[in-house]
């Protein structure tokens, strides 16, 4: 078992590598370079600028350059923001990203999870088309949308809650809320579609035949098994999230790393486009193996194999 | 058991079994009433997005200024004389854009399929069919684009070939169903290849190998005949991810370029208007989930339909 | 962990806990109060005019008509048929487990112990199942929850029936697996049903099966998913545990050999109806019901010449969508006669005591001998 997490996260090495080749290619093939300004620097200005940050290299010079220098944990200057490295600027911003991305991640598994059940076992009753109905809106409205609609209705309408910003938890509340609504509604499809898969298995009439009472069949043998095929699709959920949130940072104004990506792109900051890149690369591997252990962990035939 | 019983007598009962297994699945489609709403629902998008301009009132572009400046220099609201559903700021009038959207989506929808369709296939096949190093290799690079953060991959692709001749094409909307198909053939990948493998096993492909039949035709004849229908399911379901990406990157301003009308840019004009003219933002986002709606319950009826052993799976 | 441990006697194995007296008569008075009959019955199970039905979307399917039969306390009873002709349907609807809906018993009583468990509330049939009437299941692959231990697994109705303290409990369920011939068993209550080979996990289903001590046990085609050595041994194991533990048994099976060698009587079930009943002895002897010879018919025998290809029963059996008034088995039958297609036979007595069958061609006058 520890072998099998200890392959698994070792995994996220060669797929960080192939990461960071594809997009420093990609990046340096792409036309114009950080000193495109709306005033044309002088040639002899972008020489210097160039020789000074080594852009005047071969690219494979560039790409060991950077990556040695990734691998003792300096992410470079940014060419935009020339006064900051890019270390300060991921550090400005990463804890509100991470806790706006764990704060949705908890919202769409408590909430999604328990609503899937709850449409399951009331299968084609009241519960069901309630939970169904709103499962079907939350795919049907992107985020941004969802973010346009709760910012119109509860802080201009209602003004419970603040436009934007990030600063004490009653302004958490509608960036999570807006950022949760797709996966909860995923997870809650597919718990229910589970949930109603395994109602069918033999075990379920075992368990029945034993003369458990109905809650224990659900609670002790259809909840773990229904769960088995849902911590599956939690990895791409939680890969939307991360990619999904600098959408909804964009929205409500808040100061985490996502804002920066566009940037960085825009204005070719090549190390601080690497560093946003990797770090939303290592974000989703990472999350998948923690998936993938947690699969291990519900599943006693992947545990002990 | 007893659900044998029902099957046995189902099955015996029905002498038409030998309609064939497609036909069969039809009459289980048309039988599910969540699954003819979104052939609907799909119907009419595909009619809106390929006859759009045609039965659109105005040219999407056309500028309707003189109603704009009578009515005090604001959209006009919905059911105004000779624009339905209003106009914009500009006077576009919003029916005609919202039609133009629906091309738009028509379009990134069948692309992008097709896209990861002519990808993931072709790798999905060759590594479930050789096995061994290949599958292993592929395998292996469909882990990594997995890994892949896609919103952000698309973006980058999408900004960074803006400039480009390449990023022109088709008012930016080329760029946008390369990116998207980019990071979104590997499930079906994965699907093909699993669906390959177990197949591999069955009797009739033992029986044509022993036969003599070439490696090509065995794939081609007998194992993608037959490991169609996931394969359909997905592509199906993955029409309102690629709508949905669309949206929201012409929503965040990379996607197709000014003047054309993706649903996601009209939402991203109309909310400065929204507590005014809620329209703006209301309609193009019903458009939006309709859309999304209709191709999911078709994907999910689909699903049933083909494979009733699949039933309530993802 | 497959083959090694298969078969191993479990003969100086501690006797199992008794079940304590006094639960068995409170659920027992409750039953009976709830049910409104009295006790004192003459069999432990009277099955009497069931009719389960299935309403698809085709049509209501007939899985079981009309059927009636009865156990004796401790006996073996053999239900004999084809996959598909209402054999499991029968036993599930003992223990309504019939899966609602689509399935539901439209008629007839089953009186079990004198309680008449179509009339029991939902919750006292509960307090029933897995106490007083065990299941074996055909395939224990998927009939064992796949992420719960079998120690778990099979201390649940002990658990929820007996009351026991939890070391008890333990205990009991070791117990109850050194029974079965599980070898090392306390080693292995913490294991997972993939941990053992399909064999080994079919005893575990008759450990659960007996956890409670049953007074009748409803096994549903127990060996038919396993290899042939080890379906010996399992039905050896169900017979000679049942005899101990003085439990009756309702074996399921559409294998007419093996009922040959557990069951006292056999009743053989046609497309949803009984079609004949009687003694072992003589169902084999002589068989007054031409479907009843086609499966006798179908066993291999030691005489039978090589090469020669395996007799069958042509055809299928009919639709159990609205049947016509007529012998079910006509259309395969190769002595059905006018009167065979317009009505159908009852179930009328034969020679022998006891031994009764379904065949117009059978009966006094009929055109067969």
């Amino acid at each position: 078992m520890i072998a099998y997490i200890g392959r698994r996260f070792l995994w996220i090495i060669p797929v960080l590598f192939t990461v960071s080749v594809i997009t420093f290619i990609l990046m340096h093939s792409v036309p114009g370079g950080p000193w495109d300004r709306e005033k044309q620097l002088p040639a002899a200005t972008q020489d210097r600028l160039n020789a000074k940050y080594g852009l005047d290299q071969p690219i494979y010079i560039q790409y060991i350059t950077w990556a040695g220098k990734f691998i003792q944990g300096d992410l470079g200057p940014s060419y935009r923001y020339t006064d900051r490295s890019v270390n300060d600027i991921v550090a400005s911003g990463i804890w509100t990203t991470v806790q706006l991305g764990v704060m949705a991640f908890l919202l769409s598994v408590i909430v999604g999870i328990p609503l899937g059940i709850f449409a399951a076992l009331g299968h084609n009753k009241l519960p069901d088309y309630i939970a169904t109905s709103l499962s079907i809106v939350g795919i049907a409205t992107p985020s941004f949308v969802l973010s346009i609609m709760l910012i119109v209705f509860f802080a201009v309408q209602l003004r419970w809650f603040p436009t934007g910003n990030w600063k004490g938890p009653n302004t958490w509340v509608l960036p999570t809320v807006a950022l949760a609504g797709f996966p909860i509604a995923v997870i809650a499809r597919y718990t229910r579609a589970s949930m109603l898969e395994v109602t069918r298995k033999d075990y379920i009439r075992t368990a029945h035949s034993k003369g458990l009472k109905d809650q224990s069949v659900v609670t002790r043998h259809m909840i773990r098994n229904a769960l088995i095929p849902v911590v599956t699709i939690l990895g791409p959920t939680l890969a939307f999230l991360v990619t999904g949130s600098f959408i909804i940072e964009r929205i409500f104004g808040i100061p985490g790393v996502g804002q920066f990506y566009i940037t960085a792109i825009s204005t070719r900051d090549y190390s601080l486009l690497m560093a946003m890149t990797m770090l939303y690369a290592f974000a989703v591997a990472f999350l998948n193996v923690v998936v993938d252990v947690l699969y291990a962990y519900i599943d006693p035939r992947i545990r002990y194999s | 058991m007893a659900t044998n019983t029902t099957v046995v007598g189902t099955r015996i009962a029905k002498p038409k079994a030998a309609a064939g297994p497609w036909r069969e699945a039809a009459g289980r489609l048309f039988r599910n009433k969540l699954a003819v709403v979104g052939l609907v629902i799909v119907a009419l998008f595909l009619f809106c997005g390929i006859f759009g301009p045609l039965i659109a009132p105005w040219p999407y572009q056309v500028q309707d200024l003189k109603a704009v400046f009578a009515n005090g220099d604001r959209p006009l609201p919905p059911f105004s004389p000779n624009h339905f559903l209003g106009t914009d700021q500009l006077g576009r009038d919003l029916l005609s854009r919202l039609l133009d959207g629906a091309r738009i989506s028509v379009t990134v929808a069948f692309v992008v399929q097709a896209v990861i369709l002519f990808i993931g296939v072709p790798v999905g096949a060759i590594a479930g069919w050789f096995g061994g190093r290949t599958d292993n290799f592929l395998m292996r690079l469909t882990d990594v684009i997995y890994a892949f953060p896609d919103l952000l991959f698309i973006i980058l692709l999408s900004v960074a070939f803006r400039e480009t001749a390449f990023g022109q094409a088709l008012d930016g909307l080329f760029l946008v169903f390369v990116a998207i198909g980019l990071v979104g053939w590997v499930t079906v990948a994965r699907l093909t290849r699993g669906q390959l493998l177990s197949l591999k096993e069955t009797e009739f492909v033992e029986a044509a190998k022993a036969i003599g039949v070439s490696d090509r035709k065995i794939v081609t004849r007998h194992l993608l005949p037959n490991g169609m229908g996931p394969i359909i399911v997905a592509i199906t379901l993955g029409i309102p991810t690629a709508i949905l990406a669309e949206a929201t990157l012409a929503y965040i301003g990379v996607g197709v370029q000014p003047p054309r009308a993706s649903w996601g840019s009209l939402i991203a004009d109309g909310q400065t208007f929204i507590r005014s003219e809620p329209h703006l933002v209301l309609f193009p986002a019903i458009f939006i989930a309709l859309a999304l709606i209709g191709f999911t319950f078709l994907g999910d009826g689909l699903r049933d339909a083909l494979d009733p052993k699949l039933k309530g799976k993802q | 962990m497959v083959g090694a441990d298969e078969g191993i006697p479990a003969t100086d194995a501690p006797s199992i806990i008794e079940l304590s007296a006094d639960d068995v008569l409170r659920a027992r008075t409750e039953a009976v109060a709830n049910a409104g009959v009295g006790r004192k019955a003459a069999h432990l199970l009277e099955v009497s005019g069931l009719s389960t039905h299935f309403f698809t979307p085709d049509g209501v399917v007939q899985a079981v008509d009309d059927v009636s039969f009865d156990v004796g306390y401790g006996e073996t009873l053999g239900l004999v048929g084809e996959s598909g002709c209402g054999k499991s349907v029968s036993a599930l609807s003992i223990a309504r487990l019939v899966p609602d809906p689509p399935g539901k018993i439209i008629a007839g009583s089953i009186l079990f112990d004198g309680i008449d468990v179509l009339k029991l509330s939902s919750e006292d049939m509960r307090k029933l199942r897995g106490k007083e009437i065990g299941f074996i299941f055909q395939d224990p692959l998927t009939s064992l929850n796949p992420t719960l231990t079998i120690g778990y697994q099979i201390g649940e109705s002990i658990r929820e029936h007996m009351g026991l303290s939890p070391k008890a409990a333990r205990e009991r369920i070791t117990e109850l697996l050194a029974k079965v011939g599980i070898p090392r068993p306390k080693d292995r209550l913490n294991d997972y049903p993939f941990q053992f080979s399909g064999g080994m996990r079919q005893r575990v289903m008759i450990a659960i099966a007996l956890s409670c001590d049953p007074k009748l046990i409803l096994a549903d085609e127990p060996t038919t998913a396993l290899d042939v050595t080890i379906q010996a041994q399992i039905l050896e194991l169900i017979q000679r545990l049942s005899s101990e533990f003085g439990t009756a048994v309702l074996l399921i099976t559409h294998d007419l050999g093996i009922a040959a060698g557990m069951c006292d009587r056999v009743n053989v079930m046609y497309a949803g109806r009984i079609v004949e009943t009687g003694s072992v002895d003589t169902l084999f002897e002589k068989p007054r019901m031409p479907y009843a010879w086609g499966l006798l018919d179908s066993l291999p025998r030691i005489d039978d010449v090589r090469g020669d290809r395996l007799r069958t029963i042509e055809g299928l059996p009919p639709i159990l969508i609205s049947p016509p008034n007529a012998c079910r088995f006509a259309p395969r039958c190769d002595f059905a006669r006018d009167v065979c297609w317009a009505n159908e036979p009852a179930l009328t007595h034969r020679d022998e005591p006891g031994h009764l069958a379904r065949c117009w061609a059978t009966e006094t006058g009929g055109w067969i001998e």
